[in-house]
């Protein structure tokens, strides 16, 4: 039975780990987000899914506490916001190296260095484009309401699974606080050790007689066998490409001119949409819902009837550059957006369409 | 006296005095001729072995020169980033309570870049075991200056010795988690003697067969030589350790059953 409730996301996210029957979470207290593990602890899911929840001593024990459980099998998660996420930088290319499965959701706070606690989403390059050292990427899905933070759990662990991949769940502190309503999926039990063992033989389980010892590491000193393991997270990564893409279009069938925007750009797009519409100006709204693989084809396939986009981003203009990677250097494509945890207006985010890419 | 034994006769299982434990595998070890992790290797799968714990075993490798105790223990195991093994195993053991889960890890990546999460797990009592190997040096990397090395003692990073007033006091870390509370079992060793092995090994058991009590951390120290990161002969090395490294970290129990040794 479905059940509706009315949550923040922070902790939709939270109830839809444990409903997706998580094994484990390991968190520790930053704002915006601290309510996941405030939500998990007063839920005590331990009692009843019998999924363990632990305040780790930093961000960086935190994840790889994530490490050892996805390294045993277990569907485990941690969630932290930009200055904790960059802390677990480290642990995620190491889990990334070993190709093991975890949920990391970040609850994006502006930037650089310890910035501020109001929303952005100023860490775009750093989950897109690998974050820690090494070749690899995170799949990574963009929520842009309630629901989705609750969605997300559940289909960032099948992604995570299926590709023994971390996914990240990239919010930021708007959706993260926000209260919407919310449809929870039923609870799905946990996998028992023996389900563990037949889907991931690969976890360190115990050496039972009937196979060789399963070791996870990220290390090889041979560097052609180290490149070989390369190749394969590279032929994995183009994999999630071509299958994994997932995007939303609104009012674009008519639409001269589109925003892209994800998260809570995307939702103040939608207000600038009605007030350009509302001006005669036919605008639309491609919204990006994974931001790698990054859905850059449909995009530039959108792009072939219309004048112009305009990126809208609480950044600088970070995901301006894979816009620009999709549609060419040549296409009319402007960014937009405030920073430092200011959130654009609908009217700011029309009048830059107005200027920057009719007018411009 | 039997003047003709045969090869065959003697590789006959009656006749054989040392057998060396399924749970090493046959690939030959990186440390150096002389060096103490072969023992200790070798003694934490014959504990397991002997305890019948190998479907239950799963060790966590550190950073540094046992960065590929997985390639030499025969049993399940991860590799954790440089000082993480505590945070690993914590989760490990949270989430599989019926395993018997350890780290295996030296003097840099336990008490220097994974301080925080060797006190943090101890004093949480976590339930598994830590096996730490202090050779008061970065042997891997050739043989910088540790948080245990002692002072006056040579390095490469602390070339005419540890000055403390230049680099600081060396870590007695051992000491430090026994007065936590949730550590059960603290015990320090060394492998350089066959008497000293066998002591090691008993502290090993200890350690391994705390988990069933479930009362928090059981730490076995082992004091050991590093004959090339010292300079020295392997014989050298391990009359040094005696006559320096011993007196600045005493061996014996520190912490059994909860209690502090008086």
């Amino acid at each position: 039975m479905k059940e509706l409730r009315l949550m923040k996301g922070n902790e939709a996210v939270a109830e839809a780990a444990i409903r997706a029957g998580a094994d484990g979470y390991f968190g520790y207290p930053i704002t915006p987000q601290s309510e996941v593990l405030e939500y998990l602890m007063t839920e005590k899911p331990y009692e009843k899914t019998g999924m363990v929840v632990l305040q780790a001593e930093s961000e960086i024990a935190a994840i790889n506490m994530v490490y050892g459980g996805a390294s045993c099998g277990k569907k485990v998660m941690t969630s932290s916001s930009s200055p904790g996420i960059s802390l677990k930088q480290e642990g995620l290319s190491y889990i990334a190296g070993a190709e093991l499965p975890c949920l990391v959701v970040n609850v994006v706070r502006g930037g650089p260095g310890l910035g501020t606690i109001q929303p952005s989403q100023s860490d775009y390059f750093q989950a897109t484009k690998g974050g820690g050292h090494g070749d690899y990427r995170l799949i990574v899905l963009a929520p842009a309401s309630v629901q989705e933070m609750a969605d997300f759990a559940k289909l960032g662990f099948e992604l995570a699974f299926k590709y023994r991949n971390p996914v990240m769940i990239l919010s930021d502190g708007a959706i993260g606080q926000m209260m919407e309503k919310v449809e929870l999926e039923e609870q799905k039990p946990r996998w028992t050790e023996e389900e563990i063992i037949k889907m991931s033989p690969w976890a360190t389980t115990g050496k039972t007689p009937d196979r060789e010892r399963n070791i996870i590491t990220s290390l090889d000193l041979d560097p052609l066998r180290h490149e070989k393991h390369n190749e394969k997270l590279q032929a994995k990564y183009k994999k999630i490409q071509e299958k994994e893409v997932r995007y939303e279009k609104i009012h674009c069938d008519d639409a001269e001119y589109i925003f892209v925007a994800y998260g809570t750009s995307a939702r103040i797009c939608q207000k600038a949409i009605e007030l350009g519409r509302e001006k005669g100006i036919k605008i639309g709204l491609f919204r990006p819902i994974t931001l790698f693989p990054y859905p850059g084809i449909e995009l530039r396939r959108l792009s072939e009837n219309i004048k112009g986009i305009l990126s809208v981003e609480m950044n600088a203009g970070q995901m301006i550059e894979d816009i620009k990677l999709s549609v060419g250097t040549t296409f009319n494509v402007k960014h937009f957006g405030r920073m430092g945890g200011v959130i654009h207006t609908p009217n700011e985010v029309l009048e830059a369409l107005e200027q920057k890419i009719i007018g411009g | 006296m039997e003047e003709n034994i045969s090869i065959e006769e003697i590789r006959k299982e009656e006749n054989l005095v040392f057998v060396k434990t399924k749970l090493l595998t046959d690939k030959s070890l990186s440390y150096c001729p002389g060096c103490g992790h072969g023992v200790a290797h070798r003694i934490t799968m014959e504990v397991i072995e002997e305890m019948d714990l190998w479907a239950d075993a799963i060790g966590v490798a550190p950073v540094g020169c046992s960065v590929l105790a997985y390639e030499f223990m025969n049993i399940d195991m991860q590799q954790a980033a440089h000082g993480r093994a505590p945070a690993l195993a914590t989760a490990i053991k949270r989430l599989m309570p019926n395993k018997l889960v350890f780290t295996y890890q030296g003097d840099g990546d336990l008490a220097a870049i994974g301080t925080a999460e060797t006190i943090h797990a101890c004093n949480r009592g976590e339930n598994f075991t830590i096996i730490f190997i202090n050779n008061g040096i970065y042997g891997m990397t050739g043989g910088q200056m540790a948080p245990t090395t002692i002072p006056g003692m040579k390095s490469s990073t602390s070339p005419y010795g540890r000055d403390v007033k230049i680099m600081g006091n060396p870590l007695k870390i051992t000491e430090l988690v026994a007065t936590l509370p949730g550590t059960y079992f603290v015990s320090r060793h060394s492998v350089h003697t066959p008497g000293n092995v066998r002591k090691a090994k008993k502290a090993i058991r200890k350690a391994f067969e705390n988990q069933k009590l479930e009362r928090g951390v059981s730490f076995v120290e082992i004091v050991s030589n590093c004959n090339s990161g010292w300079k020295m002969t392997p014989n050298d090395s391990n009359i040094w350790m005696e006559e320096n490294m011993f007196p600045y970290f005493p061996l014996g129990d520190i912490k059994v059953d909860g209690e502090l040794v008086k």
